[in-house]
């Protein structure tokens, strides 16, 4: 069935790892590395090669390096920033955490997890495009708010929220609240020394701007109080211990280079490739809804499409068949699809959210891959369709 | 493939034939149990299978389906005294419907299973035993027609199980020695029935009566009796043991009898149960019926009535509880199942 070509649409996913990347690794790594906390001559290349990689990445988001935590990765940068903020407020004094209705499993589930007799945790909602109610998110706060999470960019949409604007909302309910955004998704496309700068904790990763799995970071900004998690040697300034996985903090830090570097040019390109898949199936397939309305900021690489009469698991199948890597949006632990709590949120119906696929372009999309796409895909959907 | 040995074995066979093959296991259940078809380790199993015979593997969420197509019936026909076999139900809605129709709508040729049963080729298609009889499941199968054997293969159904597991064994395959499953999959080995049914039903004290309509004892849950059910029922004054003849849910009453009381020499089965794999049974058709997956074959007459059929046994047997269902093998091979039917 397939030519054995992949056309590769879920970046969002994971982001192939960028030649660059792997370059700075390999060149990493081909001098023996020490622990960063030794004293010998290939501890202290480690450690130079660390802290160059947090100059970097600090200069990148526009923080000052002591505010750069490494961490395994967004969901550890998350869990750390949730339970790390709740553990450094007075205890037993009744805490609320605020979170929108659409953050990653890895906010979500672990403000769910924080919750005990003193700590409540609620969800500010989101509106028709997915973009945060400020007005209920004000209601949200109050004096006793520690923190609230809003995310950068959704993973499911794309959609971009005006972080800017929560944090003035959360500032002027409380002097207190923390506001903390997890970035993941956005950073491959967005500047966030400019749009996370309201933020006070900053979540994002290697593996979706193209460098390596295993490695992410947090922003931890100055006078931010925050209570390590994981406790061992001190490592990050006694924020998360750990012996540093300097081949992973060179790795992000070659990627969130290279995603700056190549920002405005690669959103327009890839934006320009996303639209036109975007035309392309709505022209070529019928009944087939932008789940995102026109108008609404997303990134540029994220399309999400609602195909009317096609059950989502059954589309996945068929273009993995034809070499085509999309996605249907949140998984649980098995691998089985489970509806969207992102697409519940923003009140799209079930019967339509059945149909819902993500295809998320990114750095080593192009043109051909288009052409493909829009080849493959308006067959595989016609053979699948069946009447309501 | 469920993440089981037998499933693991028939992906394994048919791509040693050389055929184009999909893993794909169903995530049925979303509850809590540890004994069942879709707990995340077995998921993982069935996904570590398909990689070592170098197939795709995909998991299919049918949860919502088989919640309202075997769980709610299942737990509705407990509340009306009812006693339902929901592995059959799964073969009948999800997997030789949904997930047929799904693998139709793929392009797929064949839907292929781990099921301990054979399709023979000759002439109309038939339903054979797995020629494994002890772990024949062609009970299980008995409600599929033409139209779904057709379309299905059972690998594993010409093999013994000792023979599935060497084979596993041979590939290196992490099911190899993996325990079969025994229990219904959404009811986890330690809560059992009761603990399941407790959090989604009411249950209702009953009185336990003789067959005079004396009062013997009583059962915390009328819901949870089976008809024919011996355990905790008591001794009658002869000292034999007891056996419940009859459960009245409304009335919250269970008749008891002796072993002797505790026969049937019919049972009921309704014309919209009924199902046959080719053609239907003449009126006082010889057959052989079996009531439960691995019940004794009970030889029998198959008698049309207005409104179903009337399976007279040759020989009188324990009560058939509403809503098991009856396999109907032919008389004349009694490897090949006919049709089947749920008992009224």
């Amino acid at each position: 069935v397939s030519d054995g070509a992949v056309t590769y649409l879920d970046h969002a996913a994971t982001s192939p790892l960028r030649p660059e990347v792997a370059h700075a690794m390999a060149t990493a790594l081909a001098e023996p590395l020490g622990n960063p906390t030794g004293s010998h001559r290939p501890a202290q290349r480690a450690r130079r090669l660390l802290e160059e990689s947090r100059d970097e990445v600090a200069d990148l988001v526009g923080c000052r390096p002591g505010e750069v935590v490494f961490t395994s990765g967004g969901t550890e940068s998350a869990n750390l920033a949730v339970f790390g903020t709740l553990a450094a407020t007075p205890a037993g004094r009744p805490t609320s955490v605020v979170s929108s209705a659409v953050e990653h499993p890895a906010v979500r589930e672990a403000c769910r997890a924080a919750r005990s007799a003193s700590v409540s945790w609620c969800e500010a909602p989101v509106d028709a495009a997915g973009v945060i109610d400020l007005g209920a998110l004000a209601e949200l706060v109050d004096g006793a708010t520690a923190l609230v999470a809003v995310m950068l960019a959704n993973n499911e949409t794309g959609v971009v929220q005006p972080l800017g604007a929560v944090a003035e909302t959360v500032r002027a309910r409380s002097a207190t609240a923390r506001v903390f955004t997890d970035a993941v998704q956005a950073t491959a496309f967005l500047s966030l020394a400019e749009l996370a700068a309201g933020a006070d904790l900053v979540a994002l990763n290697g593996h979706k701007v193209g460098g390596p799995v295993g490695i992410g970071a947090l922003v931890v900004r100055a006078g931010v109080e925050l209570a390590a998690q994981q406790h061992g040697g001190g490592q990050e300034r006694e924020r998360r211990s750990g012996t540093q996985d300097v081949v992973g903090a060179v790795g992000l830090a070659a990627a969130l280079r290279t995603a700056a570097v190549e920002r405005c040019a690669a959103g327009r390109r890839v934006g320009a490739l996303r639209d036109r898949l975007a035309v392309g199936l709505e022209h070529s397939v019928g009944a087939v809804h932008r789940t995102v309305p026109a108008g609404v900021v997303t990134l540029p690489g994220h399309l999400h499409l609602c195909f009317d009469g096609i059950e989502r698991e059954e589309l996945l199948v068929a273009l993995s068949e034809r070499g085509i890597c999309a996605s249907g949006g949140s998984s649980c632990a098995s691998g089985a699809l489970e509806t969207s709590y992102v697409l519940a949120a923003m009140g799209v119906a079930d019967s339509r959210s059945r149909g819902a696929i993500r295809f998320t372009l990114g750095h080593g999309t192009t043109g051909a891959d288009i052409d493909r796409a829009l080849e493959i895909v308006p067959g595989v959907v016609a053979s699948l369709r069946h009447d309501p | 493939m469920s993440g089981g040995v037998d499933s693991s074995v028939a992906a394994a066979l048919l791509v040693e034939a050389g055929h184009d093959v999909v893993g794909a296991t169903l995530k049925l259940w979303g509850g809590p149990s540890d004994s069942g078809c879709c707990s995340v380790a077995d998921v993982d199993d069935a996904r570590r299978v398909a990689q070592q015979l170098g197939i795709d593997h995909h998991v299919f969420n049918l949860t919502e389906e088989f919640e309202r197509q075997v769980v709610t019936p299942y737990v509705q026909a407990h509340a009306s005294g009812r006693t339902p076999n929901p592995c059959i139900e799964c073969n009948r809605s999800i997997k030789f419907d949904r997930l047929l129709e799904r693998s139709d709508r793929l392009g797929f040729d064949r839907l292929a299973t781990g099921h301990h049963a054979r399709v023979s080729p000759d002439g109309p298609l038939r339903l054979l035993r797995g020629a494994d009889g002890a772990k024949d499941q062609s009970y299980v199968l008995s409600m599929l027609g033409q139209a779904e054997l057709g379309r299905v293969l059972f690998p594993v159904g010409e093999m013994h199980k000792a023979d599935v597991r060497a084979h596993a064994a041979r590939l290196g395959l992490r099911t190899a020695g993996k325990p079969d499953s025994q229990d219904v999959c959404f009811i986890g080995s330690v809560e059992g029935r009761q603990g399941f049914l407790s959090d989604k039903l009411a249950f209702h004290a009953a009185d336990v009566v003789n067959g005079r309509g004396e009062p013997v004892g009583t059962v915390d849950a009328v819901e949870l009796v089976t008809l024919g059910q011996r355990r905790g029922m008591g001794h009658g004054t002869d000292g034999g043991r007891h056996y419940v003849v009859a459960v009245d849910v409304p009335a919250r009453r269970v008749t008891v009898g002796s072993a002797a009381e505790a026969v049937i020499s019919a049972v009921v089965l309704p014309a919209a149960t009924v199902t046959w794999v080719d053609r239907p049974l003449v009126d006082g058709a010889r057959a052989v019926a079996q009531v439960s997956a691995h019940g004794r074959p009970a030889p029998c007459a198959v008698v049309r009535t207005g409104d179903g059929l009337l399976v007279q046994f040759d020989v009188p047997q324990r009560p058939v509880a509403p809503g098991q269902t009856v396999a109907l093998y032919d008389d004349a091979d009694p490897d090949a199942v006919v049709g089947a039917g749920i008992a009224a």
